[in-house]
């Protein structure tokens, strides 16, 4: 209000010469509100020239690159490029890069990849990136595996633990039907089918219990146990436990476990039957990196 | 700039007559509604009469009624809020999750689920990457196998039997729309939906032909039904499989 009254020529009734300077010195665009007028600063000279060489700069893009909708195409651009073109580039580039140490890989045998450090260190580097982005979601990012994925560490194996083995797995995965050569073996569910009751079940969980030490239940009849054994599970499993790997029959004799040692984890294993299944990976990853894969998962440590 | 924009003298410029959409909020609104969308007509209506926005693909089928009934609960539960289903043709991304995807791929995708943020991966080829098992385990809990996940638990997925009652009718509108369902294919959604679920081997080779190459597998479910769980990892499991990357000319769709 003070400033209103004490402005000059008259600016309080909205109806100035916008051309008189006001207490700032500048004109200003003639607009009022409410007796609020607006000073007619000028743009500073550095944003509007910027404002108009983006203006130019987005002409040529219109040129240069693809941008305008036609009839039945668009304007292709004086440089030709394409995103679909320009990743075949990248990629091959990639290729090109990697081809010197992946086509040795692919050459050359699992084992004399192990021989040779340079190999070697190559092979584990790709490996361990391979196993971050497709193998940990399931065996962990250490290779510690969960409850029904394997851990990758140990040197228990199901399905064989040495690298063309693993390799194999890789390749085909495991109960994976869309590959017709992937590794098979579903243990029956002897609970679910009837073919073992339920007293019969916990009766020879209690025997699977025994075969690797594990404290058993007082009372349990242990050769009732062995009888069931013999006539259900030997036939895989092996008569003392040890497994089959040409089955991917685990080994029952020692102290590692898939889904749990306890005599309830072991009695659902015998109802449900089954089996872990792994998806086959020759149509995701290329040979040298299944290969990579197999050497870094077999000297995780527990490599056979 | 200062007298193009003053009244006095009776002046008209060009910059007086925009005054007219200054002062009327009306004319400005009208304004803008025209100016975006001459945007969006330049930029949106080209993808549909171009006939190079959709590549000539083998292999891309509709989602059968199990995987659609998937889809919806991808869609309901915000699946796309944190995962994408777009690859974009860079190195990293192709180097990570696969080959680019082609508009192709989700030509029958109403809506498409693109998205446009990744909290999560995107999972535009996550088909086939992992088993039904892991998919049941990380649904249920991320965490149980994968420590570092934010994910959300969905444990009511696989306790909630899949509701399969108007799935003929979003086949029908999808029809509308353009996905090349049949008549036959919709009269026999209710059965394919089982037939798909539970391996049914009698029916399993007109549902084949109807949809080629589409997975049957044991869903399990709860007492014998399908459950919510086995409708999404249906759908999952299909996601970026249905085009043989071995078959496809990259070069023929350079554009």
């Amino acid at each position: 209000m003070e400033q209103k009254t004490s402005a000059p020529s008259g600016h309080a009734n909205g109806s100035a010469d916008p051309s008189a300077p006001a207490q700032s010195g500048v004109g200003t665009t003639g607009h009022s509100w409410d007796g609020i007028e607006e000073l007619n600063n000028p743009l500073p000279r550095w944003w509007l020239w910027t404002f108009y060489a983006c203006i130019v700069w987005a002409v040529g893009y219109w040129f240069v690159y693809p941008a305008i909708p036609l009839v039945s195409s668009y304007t292709k651009g004086f440089l030709g490029w394409q995103s679909r073109a320009q990743i075949e580039v990248d990629m091959a580039e990639l290729k090109a890069m990697r081809s010197g140490m992946t086509t040795k890989i692919e050459a050359t045998e699992l084992a004399d990849i192990e021989k040779n450090p340079e190999l070697l260190s190559f092979a584990r580097a790709q490996g361990s990136a391979a196993f971050a982005v497709n193998c940990a979601p399931c065996h962990g990012a250490g290779a510690q595996g969960f409850k029904g994925y394997p851990n990758l560490n140990d040197d228990d194996w199901i399905w064989g633990g040495k690298a063309e083995d693993i390799l194999t797995t890789i390749k085909h995965g495991v109960r994976w039907e869309q590959d017709s050569n992937t590794r098979s073996g579903v243990m029956p569910s002897f609970g679910r089918d009837g073919i073992l009751n339920r007293k019969e079940i916990a009766t020879v969980a209690d025997y699977v219990l025994s075969l690797s030490g594990l404290a058993v239940d007082k009372g349990a009849d242990l050769a009732a146990g062995k009888t069931l054994y013999a006539a259900n599970c030997a036939a895989c499993h092996g008569d003392a436990g040890a497994g089959n790997q040409e089955m991917g029959a685990p080994n029952l004799s020692d102290k590692v476990w898939l889904y749990g040692s306890d005599k309830a984890a072991i009695m659902e294993r015998i109802t449900l039957g089954g089996g872990g299944v792994m998806p086959a990976w020759s149509n995701r990853l290329d040979a040298a990196t299944m290969k990579s894969l197999a050497v870094y998962v077999h000297t995780l440590g527990g490599g056979k | 700039m200062s007298d193009t924009h003053t009244t006095s003298g009776g002046k008209t410029s060009v910059w007086t007559k925009h005054q007219v959409f200054e002062k009327n909020s009306i004319f400005l609104l009208i304004g803008i509604l025209v100016m975006i969308s001459i945007g969006g007509l330049v930029e949106i209506v080209p993808l549909f009469y171009l006939k190079s926005t959709i590549e000539k693909v083998e292999g891309v089928r509709p989602l059968t009624p199990l995987e659609l009934a998937g889809r919806n609960i991808y869609v309901r539960e915000g699946c796309y809020n944190c995962h994408s289903q777009m690859i974009r043709p860079l190195r990293d991304e192709v180097e990570r999750y696969g080959h680019y995807s082609l508009a192709a791929e989700s030509m029958y995708d109403h809506p498409f689920q693109w998205g446009s943020k990744r909290t999560g991966p995107d999972i535009a080829r996550v088909g086939g990457k992992y088993s039904d098992d892991w998919h049941r385990d990380h649904l249920r809990n991320p965490r149980s196998v994968v420590p570092a996940s934010i994910m959300p638990s969905y444990p009511w997925l696989e306790t909630t039997a899949l509701d399969t009652s108007h799935i003929d009718m979003d086949m029908r509108v999808l029809a509308i729309e353009g996905v090349p369902y049949t008549k036959e294919m919709i009269e026999s959604a209710a059965s394919d939906v089982k037939t798909q679920g539970a391996a049914e081997d009698s029916l399993t080779a007109p549902f084949l032909k109807r949809y080629p190459k589409a997975i049957t597998r044991e869903s399990g479910g709860v007492q014998g039904r399908l459950t919510e769980a086995d409708a999404l990892i249906a759908y999952l499991q299909q996601l970026g499989t249905q085009v043989d990357f071995k078959l496809y000319d990259d070069k023929a769709n350079i554009r």
